[in-house]
């Protein structure tokens, strides 16, 4: 799986999660999740388990506290599909 | 017309200036009223009961809410919501349009000080216990629990979902009183509301479906169960042949406000809220967990009355509690002796779960909106199921319309809900008369 596949799969997993449809349009790697695209801190763990479910991989509470933008994400997300 | 009620300022008088209602047999003020003065029956064969081996295997649950709340709420949003907290968010959103309220875009950050909810359930998030907490966390994997379930189960989980909803500012709490728990909210929110702590409040209850939700009550033998193939016949208050009741969910709710609020934004009143009274039996003289104390059930209607500023002879309409229990023929006894009216001298009495079934914490929120609308259009909806009444109520016959009687002088109605725990509650509603020079102004 690629880099920009992996991108696409977590936008699409975060997308219903978005409050701020206009920075989601033009989020790239810098994005923060929670300041720019405005998702409520909370649901952060739901998203994670449906990126281990959509990757099958597991995320430690570690890994999940370092992915703060949307670069953080996908390159967590693909060392670990790497691995 | 509305004269003051025992000396309360305009302020201090609570008027219902919004409705909003999700039932078995109608969800939505407009689907509800025709169905109530329809007579038609919202009861239906449940197969998750029959595959959990319930005797009860029919039940009132609202029919395509799951497609309503997928146009208006997000995907993340319904991730968080159980059938309790859809069915009242879909009932808070109607009343608080009906009342000509706006309801806020999720980006608006204006919060409205002035109002506030008290928005309680009989059971709540059982469902999502079951169905998630339980077997997740037996399976040694909570934290596939997510970050949806507390608000889910946690009792206060409806008032919270709508208090966000609306950017409510003032209390926003759930309360809790078993199947008296509509009621008691509504009464709270007036309370609140005359004590000049709120200008408007929106109250009344919710209750989820889920066999989980009811197995409990089914294996204590108080559910209707002689009836599972006749689905429509199930729900049989004030009959001799009722044999328990038929459990339902959905969400029913009135947006309370004070007369001179109401007035001074030009709102449409829908009725006045003239009074109420809860209180509880103490389980004593008769009562216990499970049956009401006579005393204690007298006792709340006359303080209700009391309250109200109206004298016993005023009331033209009881709508009871009246589940299909052996309890019927009590509750009759009951308001009888309280109001010192016999079967010749009784007012009209009616069960409006005879077509809901009964909808628990729901109940009392969904049978004040059908008060509201019975006093509006001064029609009283028939009790269904109940050709051969009880033979203890058989004497009052004369006062229960089996199917809608026009009632054209209809103005004073009392509603009753009793609960688990000995508990009572009961609302005194008026109609709302439009003083002459006014009408047709809104």
């Amino acid at each position: 799986m690629t880099e920009p596949d992996i991108q696409q799969k977590v936008l699409e997993i975060l997308k219903p999660f978005v409050k701020n449809e206009e920075m989601f349009a033009n989020a790239g790697p810098q994005t923060k999740l929670l300041e720019d695209l405005a998702i409520n801190s909370a649901r952060l763990v739901d998203i994670l388990l449906e990126f281990e479910d959509a990757f099958d991989v597991e995320i430690g509470d570690d890994d999940a506290d370092r992915a703060r933008t949307l670069g953080d994400v996908v390159s967590m997300l693909s060392g670990k599909v790497a691995a | 017309m509305n004269k003051p009620t025992a000396g309360r300022t305009p302020e201090q008088r609570v008027v219902v200036t919004g409705l909003g209602v999700v039932a078995a047999n109608g969800v939505g003020v407009p689907a509800f009223a025709e169905a109530l003065f329809a007579g038609t029956s919202g009861i239906r064969m449940q197969e998750s009961m029959r595959a959990a081996k319930l005797s009860c295997q029919v039940a009132g649950v609202p029919q395509h809410t799951d497609e309503r709340c997928g146009e208006l709420f997000s995907t993340a949003d319904l991730m968080a919501m159980n059938s309790n907290q859809r069915y009242a968010a879909l009932a808070a959103l109607e009343a608080w349009r009906d009342a000509g309220l706006p309801v806020p875009e999720a980006g608006d950050d204006a919060v409205d000080w002035d109002s506030g909810a008290v928005l309680g359930t009989g059971i709540g998030g059982m469902d999502t216990i079951a169905e998630r907490v339980v077997p997740l966390v037996d399976a040694g994997r909570a934290r596939r629990l997510g970050s949806t379930t507390v608000e889910q189960v946690m009792a206060s989980g409806t008032s919270a979902r709508i208090g966000g909803l609306l950017a409510l500012g003032n209390q926003v709490t759930s309360n809790s009183s078993a199947c008296s728990t509509g009621s008691e909210a509504i009464i709270a929110g007036m309370q609140r509301i005359r004590a000049g702590l709120a200008k408007r409040m929106l109250c009344g209850g919710s209750e989820g479906a889920s066999p989980y939700i009811w197995a409990g009550f089914d294996a204590m033998r108080v559910l209707s169960r002689n009836f599972n193939d006749m689905p429509g016949q199930a729900s049989r208050p004030l009959s001799g042949s009722a044999g328990g009741f038929v459990p339902a969910a959905g969400a029913g709710m009135l947006v309370l406000e004070s007369l001179a609020s109401a007035q001074a934004r030009g709102a449409t009143i829908l009725a006045e809220v003239l009074g109420g009274e809860v209180n509880c039996g103490g389980h004593r003289g008769g009562g216990s967990m499970t049956a009401p104390n006579p005393h204690g059930v007298q006792r709340c209607i006359r303080a209700a009355l009391g309250d109200a500023g109206v004298t016993a002879d005023e009331i033209d309409l009881v709508n009871g509690h009246l589940t299909a229990t052996g309890a019927d023929p009590r509750e009759v006894e009951n308001w009888s002796a309280a109001l010192e009216r016999g079967p010749g001298r009784f007012p009209l009495l009616t069960a409006t779960k005879s077509l809901v079934g009964h909808g628990l914490g729901a109940a009392g929120g969904i049978e004040a909106v059908a008060s509201v609308l019975m006093l509006r259009e001064q029609r009283v909806h028939g009790s269904i199921n109940c050709e051969d009444l009880h033979a203890e109520i058989a004497p009052f016959s004369a006062s229960i319309p089996r199917s809608t009687r026009h009632v054209p002088g209809l103005r004073t109605l009392a509603k009753s809900s009793f609960g688990f725990g000995d508990v009572n509650a009961v609302l005194v509603l008026r109609r709302w008369e439009t003083p002459p020079a006014n009408r047709g102004i809104h």
